[in-house]
């Protein structure tokens, strides 16, 4: 079983006087095929968590590995690239480009990898098929509901197939209802072989996951363990 | 633990980057076409004047071509004592006879005399007109026509009659040439036997009346003496026509030819240069309106430049959310410098097609040739892109400097 995330005591601090702890020596490991919901009150660091995991944020101390490549290797250039390949993200506020159709939305998940304008849409045609929305390819997201808009940036991310797909409170901008959906969704591509790690402040989303971290004060207090997937 | 050497961050297509730099514009398109409205202007200022400039200038050109640029002429200058030189009666044959000389007209003023409407116009109202005695083939040789009536013959040179230059015609409120209509000239009557059409080369003819040699000798008392007996008057400017190849030489010759004893009091010019020197110089007034021109560039650079601020801020969330994606801050950097280029550029094309608009227009009503000089057309489109450049520039390092988290951190 491959690694594709792996933390060694990370920490990362904020200024200087008196420094801010976000992250404090965390270390831990997310294998191929995982669904790990990462779970706090606000202010115990798993947004910077997220970040440093996403390569957004480089730490301050200790090692991110990505696929096996050590983050703090890398230029600007070559995070970017590991972005585009590896790493997808979902955000609370979806960030769907309003001007364009979903398809269009979900084909620039493709647009810094260097794949080709039909390639990307043909591609995100299918991601939009998966996440259950072929049929609102065209529509704008203004003309589309908030659950419909997730699933787009979910599809977003997927699009490329990325090694890990990073989601930053992905119900929080929903209703329960279709939050509850969205949970589902998730739960069904991990089962399609997606490793999905869901940042979240609330324990009932996180209740849902095979395998729940949990953060306060920039540490992990908890963790399930990490969870072999079935084989098939 | 190697970096994997395939991590190179992949190019951007033209297609994608043109794609992905006009998002801005695509999307607020007010805002956009207001922004470039300012180059635009600037750009269209400047293409105007140039174009407008050179189309006058060709347009004056060609008309000075037309009337020939192989037009000399010989005037009275000055004596040594300061009295107006006097040229000899000779010197017009004189000058006929250099090889190269097509043809030769001259013209006497009879400065004692004033011409009037009627004797009733107090003496004093002289219409700053000029009498003047003329050979019969000047309107041939200063290229000009009859707008009225028919010039002097050897019959009418003799008798009271007079030819109107254009704008003779016009002070003197005269715009037709009718049987019996005449002018108080001097102390008598003198018929109107036609009117010129201006003379772009003799502007000195336009504001004179013309009478021929013998009839100023008759009836206006201008004359000389040759060997104790009366002759006409003598000439005071001549009109030499030479071969176009040949006119320096000539020109070189010609005042020892007409007073071979004082040729220093000849005064030779050649009125095409004149005019060709002044339609060149008409430019000199453009730096005015291409300085204008230039102010509604620069303010148009603030403008873009102002925009393109706005636009990173309002645009965070989306910088933020292409970094997530992959984008590299060079590829951020080149997104919004690119944006800025295209929308000055747009702003520059719009100006240089309304610059050669007006140009066409009102060169097409003033009959002129449309010139836009390439440095018009060419300088507004590359001036439009070095500002777009030079203004995008620092907004789109702030949004490469931008930190992804940051940049998705909403407000």
């Amino acid at each position: 079983m491959s690694a594709v995330l792996e933390l060694e005591a990370v920490s990362r601090s904020y200024g200087d006087d008196p420094p801010v702890h976000a992250l404090r020596a965390v270390s831990f490991a997310v294998e191929r095929g995982e669904l790990v919901a990462i779970v706090g009150p606000s202010g115990s660091g798993k947004s910077t968590l997220l970040h440093v995991i996403g390569t957004l944020e480089r730490p301050s101390a200790g090692a991110v590995r990505i696929d096996g490549v050590d983050v703090a290797e890398l230029d600007d250039g070559e995070l970017a690239a590991l972005r585009a390949r590896s790493i997808g993200f979902v955000f609370q506020q979806f960030f769907l480009a309003e001007h364009e159709t979903a398809l269009d939305n979900v084909a620039d998940g493709l647009l810094y990898t260097g794949v080709a304008f039909d390639e990307r849409r043909a591609r995100a045609a299918r991601a939009l098929e998966r996440v259950g929305l072929a049929q609102r390819a065209s529509f704008l997201p203004s003309k589309m509901s908030g659950g419909e808009r997730q699933r787009v940036a979910i599809a977003r991310a997927l699009v490329g197939a990325p090694s890990i797909v990073l989601a930053d409170e992905p119900t929080g901008n929903l209703d329960s209802a279709a939050g509850q959906a969205l949970l589902e969704l998730l739960v069904e591509l991990n089962s399609e072989g997606a490793t999905i790690v869901v940042i979240t402040h609330e324990r009932e989303i996180a209740a849902r996951f095979h395998r729940q971290v949990q953060m306060l004060d920039g540490e992990i207090i908890t963790d399930t363990g990490s969870w072999t997937p079935r084989q098939s | 633990m190697d970096a994997a050497p395939e991590l190179t961050p992949a190019r951007l297509s033209p297609g994608d980057l043109a794609r992905v730099a006009s998002v801005g514009l695509r999307t607020r398109r007010l805002r956009a076409a207001l922004s470039a409205l300012g180059i635009a202007i600037g750009v269209a200022a400047i293409v105007a004047v140039l174009g407008l400039s050179s189309s006058s200038q060709a347009g004056l050109l060609a008309e000075i071509d037309r009337l020939g640029t192989n037009l000399l002429t010989v005037t009275n200058g000055t004596t040594f004592t300061g009295q107006t030189a006097q040229l000899p009666l000779a010197a017009p044959a004189m000058i006929a006879r250099i090889d190269p000389v097509q043809s030769v007209a001259d013209t006497g003023s009879v400065s004692n005399v004033n011409a009037y409407r009627t004797p009733l116009i107090p003496t004093i109202n002289t219409n700053a007109l000029q009498v003047q005695a003329t050979s019969l083939n000047l309107p041939n040789v200063i290229a000009t026509t009859l707008a009225h009536g028919r010039f002097l013959n050897p019959a009418t040179a003799s008798q009271p009659v007079a030819v109107l230059g254009a704008g003779a015609a016009q002070r003197l409120g005269i715009d037709r040439v009718y049987p019996g209509e005449r002018i108080w000239l001097g102390s008598m009557w003198f018929y109107i036997g036609g009117i010129l059409r201006p003379a772009v080369l003799a502007p000195e003819i336009d504001s004179s009346v013309l009478v021929g040699y013998p009839a100023a000798q008759r009836y206006l008392d201008y004359y000389s003496a040759v060997s104790g007996h009366p002759t006409h008057g003598q000439p005071t400017t001549i009109y030499v026509r030479a071969q176009t190849s040949r006119v320096r030489p000539v020109q070189s010759i010609l005042a020892q030819t007409a007073y071979p004893e004082y040729p220093n009091q000849a005064v030779v010019s050649q009125p095409s240069a004149a005019l060709t020197a002044r339609a060149q110089a008409q430019s000199a007034f453009n730096g005015l309106f291409l300085g204008l021109g230039a102010v509604a560039l620069v303010v148009g650079a603030v403008g873009v430049a102002n925009i393109m601020i706005i636009s990173v801020l309002e645009r965070r969330s989306e910088i933020g959310l292409r970094r997530a994606l992959g984008a590299t801050k060079a590829q951020i950097r080149i997104q919004f410098l690119s944006e800025a280029i295209i929308l000055a550029l747009v702003g520059g094309a719009v100006g240089v097609a309304a610059g050669v608009a007006s140009t066409i227009v009102y060169a097409s009503t003033k009959g002129w040739t449309i010139v836009i000089p390439a440095l018009a057309w060419a300088g507004g489109i590359g001036a439009a892109l070095a500002i777009g450049a030079l203004a995008g520039l620092m907004p789109a390092i702030r949004a490469a400097r931008l930190s992804p988290t940051e940049a998705l951190r909403t407000v």
